[in-house]
């Protein structure tokens, strides 16, 4: 039986801990989620990929706590979330839908030590897989990859409804250049001149569409579970070996 | 530190008592793995128990269910605060595999197919409060949740019960696993939230 290790994390850690954030900027993001632009004036800075936890408390001393991926990095104590309202949920309908401008909260973080990329590491190339909200964490990955000019190449696969529900859509265009492609894959509605492509992403789309497997890509993929799921099982079987696979997740079964 | 936060009310005035700090109570089950599914037959697993004189203890499926198979009733509570009350589980006690093993260590390195580790004291492991699960809401553990079998510590935050469990490893230090190596805490009690370090 080998131990079998994955990556060690070889940097000193930012240990997490417990913030004060106050809103500086609120803006909708899609239809259904909104940007969060939070002065966090003692955050010690994030790995891209990173997530941390937000608490609020009602009057009466009731605590609700959700994790939510940072779409900033780097040395900031400016940190971006986005946020995906879930039907009938508690704490995201607040933060979507509540807040304004000044409000604080309680922060605690960062979070995650795996699911993250810093750049200048090596030269393999990264595919980026992201389902719907899951483009959260990723796109704080193609953002330092273009921020620090790195070398190695990005894609990204991004699996979404419609035009509407794209977040970052316009940061996301603007890093398109010769080290980053972005291939938008619509599920419901396309741009005009589109709609033969509308459709979910498959096997043959992972295979027509993302790094080939023999150029050994780091793959990110995060998403809704199931999406998740199929999309790491198809990596698997279009040869990706598991260890160059990252996954989160959110949602169960 | 905690303060109000402005406009918020929550949803759940009755708190379950069941319920740690920080904990929200969920109907579905989330999954999070750090990476893909490993898919494993139950024709070839086989979990291993290495002692400290590198002697392995070794159970083929067949082997684990034949020591008897219980049914559990547990609370599972997830770091990133996702509860479950009272859920069914069928699981094989970790009791019965230890029966035959003589060991003066006090910690464990659980593994899993796929390459993950958690280190758990060995204490947390006995006295029935830990499983080899292999079923879980009447069904099969399915491969998302760990399946075929998975280790099952309720009492600890649900890192620390292993997906794709494959083995334990006795030694003398508390040594971290992986996702203890990435952030979590050593032990990880949901009752004194010992979530990260």
């Amino acid at each position: 039986m080998s131990a079998d290790p994955l990556t060690r994390p070889d940097t000193a850690r930012r240990r997490p801990a417990w913030h004060v954030a106050t809103v500086a900027e609120l803006a909708p993001e899609t239809p259904t989620a909104a940007r969060l632009v939070l002065d966090v004036p003692t955050w010690p800075g994030n790995d891209a990929g990173a997530h941390l936890d937000v608490r609020l408390t009602a009057p009466d001393g009731y605590q609700a706590t959700r994790s939510y991926s940072i779409a900033s990095s780097g040395e900031t104590s400016r940190v971006v979330l986005a946020v995906d309202e879930v039907p009938d949920g508690e704490v995201s309908p607040f933060l979507v839908r509540e807040l304004r401008p000044g409000d604080q909260l309680e922060l605690h973080g960062p979070l995650g030590a795996f699911f993250v990329w810093q750049p200048s590491r090596d030269d393999r190339p990264v595919q980026l897989i992201a389902g719907g909200s899951g483009v959260v964490p990723l796109y704080a990955m193609a953002a330092s990859h273009a921020a620090a000019a790195d070398p190695a190449p990005f894609r990204l696969l991004y699996s979404v409804r419609t035009p509407r529900h794209v977040f970052f859509a316009d940061e996301l265009a603007a890093l398109v250049g010769p080290a980053f492609d972005l291939d938008l894959a619509y599920t419901r509605e396309a741009p005009d001149g589109r709609q033969g492509d509308i459709g979910r992403i498959t096997k043959d789309t992972l295979a027509a569409r993302t790094i080939p497997a023999a150029r050994r890509p780091q793959v990110f993929v995060c998403g809704p579970t199931g999406f998740v799921e199929a999309v790491a099982s198809w990596l698997r079987a279009l040869g990706h070996a598991a260890a160059d696979i990252r996954t989160e997740r959110f949602g169960g079964t | 530190m905690s303060f109000v936060t402005r406009g918020f009310s929550g949803r759940a005035r009755e708190r379950d008592p069941r319920l740690p700090p920080g904990q929200t109570l969920v109907q579905d089950w989330p999954v999070l793995s750090a990476g893909p599914t490993p898919r494993i037959d139950t024709a070839e697993w086989e979990f291993v128990i290495r002692d400290e004189t590198g002697a392995d203890h070794r159970w083929s499926w067949d082997e684990l269910l034949a020591l008897g198979v219980e049914d559990i009733t547990a609370d599972i509570h997830c770091v990133t605060h996702w509860s479950k009350l009272e859920m069914p589980w069928r699981g094989v006690s970790v009791d019965k595999l230890f029966e035959n093993v003589e060991s003066q260590y006090d910690y464990v390195m659980a593994h899993s197919y796929g390459g993950y580790t958690t280190n758990v004291p060995l204490e947390d492991l006995l006295d029935g409060r830990a499983w080899i699960a292999i079923e879980a809401d009447g069904e099969p553990l399915d491969p998302e949740h760990g399946g075929p079998a998975r280790l099952l510590v309720p009492h600890l935050y649900f890192w620390k019960s292993a997906k794709w469990v494959r083995g334990l490893v006795m030694m003398p230090d508390d040594d971290p696993g992986f996702w203890e190596q990435n952030g979590y805490h050593l032990r990880g009690d949901p009752w004194k939230e010992e979530r990260y370090w």
